[in-house]
């Protein structure tokens, strides 16, 4: 027992790195979040929170299940493949809320232009016009339904409930 | 209030338990997405695309993206004889209201849409040092914002340069592939609101999507192969000069 006879100090030592660890051990499971680890490296509650964001873009099936009128309008036309909110914008507020919360008509001239005006960067084969020339600058919605754009299927309203 | 000691001893596990279901956070939204089930992508038809900016306004009006940053930006490249190592590429405000008008048609012009890849080896995720970036279990690359540190290690990380750090959260932000949209059996925003289907949604995992035949029957592309990130934005008719 000679060679401990002076190491009471060192004992003391470990008691004091012991008692440490098992502060740390106490302080780690209160700070670390408990889904940490659930699926890897990060807090797995995160992608549940990240899920439950409010969606904005109501989707176009949203609005076809009202607007059946207008879906079977677009269905003839070459804007069939177009959704609803990607002219109309976002409006999962109008499709949560239909009665109070009303959506405005979209300006043609600002957004039939987007696209359509004419541009050698854009694909060759979409339809591009020059608005000043082609319009004379009438409306597009004199000639054109947007909802279905053919010049043979005649321009009434722009179809569909307002 | 007087709180008797037989009191305290039942309130102090009451609050420990109701303290810990705060820190799990809250379930997941939908009860019926399995992320097992899933592996997202995007595809993304450069033919197809008209340059109009409606992804990139979607994409900032579904996610409150400040002003002047983008999760989605589109870029028009411009190839002619002069420069067909290194093409003009502009981006003018992200391409959000469009491009300026091409009268002449000199070389070749085409439109870029750009986002994150969610990458399955993602760099961004490798190198942050608390774990508040991540690859969900259904491949889509995601940010904790409560445990981002506003570091900007993985804005540096990304070889895309799709990350920026939030001006008032002070927190790395990016696109989430609308993860609270795709789990709820919607499409993303920029899907949405492409007026052309140049944007796409993939779930690798589904065999009856679409984008396995589209794969097999395509010349597609990742942007940037050569640093092997597993970037699942697949582009097709991807021109050479594309960085």
């Amino acid at each position: 027992m000679s060679a401990f006879k002076d190491a009471r100090h060192l004992f003391r030592f470990a008691g004091l790195f012991v008692l440490a660890f098992l502060v740390f051990l106490v302080v780690r499971h209160y700070y670390v979040p408990k889904s940490f680890g659930q699926y890897g490296h990060y807090r797995g509650a995160a992608v549940g929170e990240i899920a439950n964001l409010p969606v904005k873009f109501a989707g176009h099936q949203a609005c076809e299940d009202c607007h059946t009128d207008v879906v079977a309008k677009k269905n003839t036309g070459k804007h069939a493949h177009v959704n609803c909110e990607a002219c109309h914008g976002a409006l999962a507020s109008h499709a949560d809320d239909p009665s109070t919360v009303k959506p405005v008509l979209p300006d043609t001239a600002v957004l039939c232009a987007r696209c359509h005006t004419a541009s050698a960067a854009k694909p060759k084969g979409f339809p591009q016009v020059e608005p000043a020339e082609h319009s004379q600058g009438l409306p597009c919605e004199t000639c054109h339904n947007p909802h279905s754009p053919g010049m043979d299927a005649p321009a009434t309203a722009a179809g569909g409930a307002k | 209030m007087n709180i008797s000691r037989r009191k305290m001893l039942i309130l102090l596990p009451a609050a420990a338990v109701a303290w810990e279901s705060v820190l799990a956070g809250t379930p997941e939204a939908s009860p019926n997405y399995k992320m097992s089930d899933h592996w997202w992508g995007m595809l993304i038809d450069i033919s197809k695309c008209i340059g109009c900016g409606n992804c990139v306004r979607a994409c900032q009006t579904e996610n409150d993206v400040p002003e002047g940053y983008f999760r989605t930006w589109v870029e028009r490249y411009h190839v002619d004889d002069y420069h067909l190592e290194n093409p003009v590429v502009i981006s003018p405000d992200g391409g959000k209201e469009g491009f300026p008008v091409v009268k002449e048609d000199a070389g070749k012009y085409f439109f870029v849409p750009k986002m994150c890849n969610h990458c399955a080896d993602s760099p961004c995720t490798q190198v942050c040092p608390v774990g508040a970036t991540f690859i969900s279990p259904d491949g889509v690359v995601l940010i904790d914002q409560k445990y981002c540190l506003g570091c900007a290690y993985c804005v540096q990380a990304c070889p895309y340069g799709c990350r920026y750090v939030h001006p008032t959260k002070e927190v790395a932000d990016k696109c989430t592939l609308c993860y609270h949209r795709i789990t709820k059996g919607l499409t993303t925003a920029c899907c949405e609101a492409c007026p052309t289907g140049a944007r796409q949604l993939a779930d690798l995992k589904n065999p009856n999507d679409p984008i396995h035949e589209f794969l097999k029957t395509h010349n597609v592309q990742v942007l940037k192969p050569q640093m092997a990130t597993g970037a699942k934005a697949f582009y097709n008719d991807l021109d050479g000069s594309v960085r």
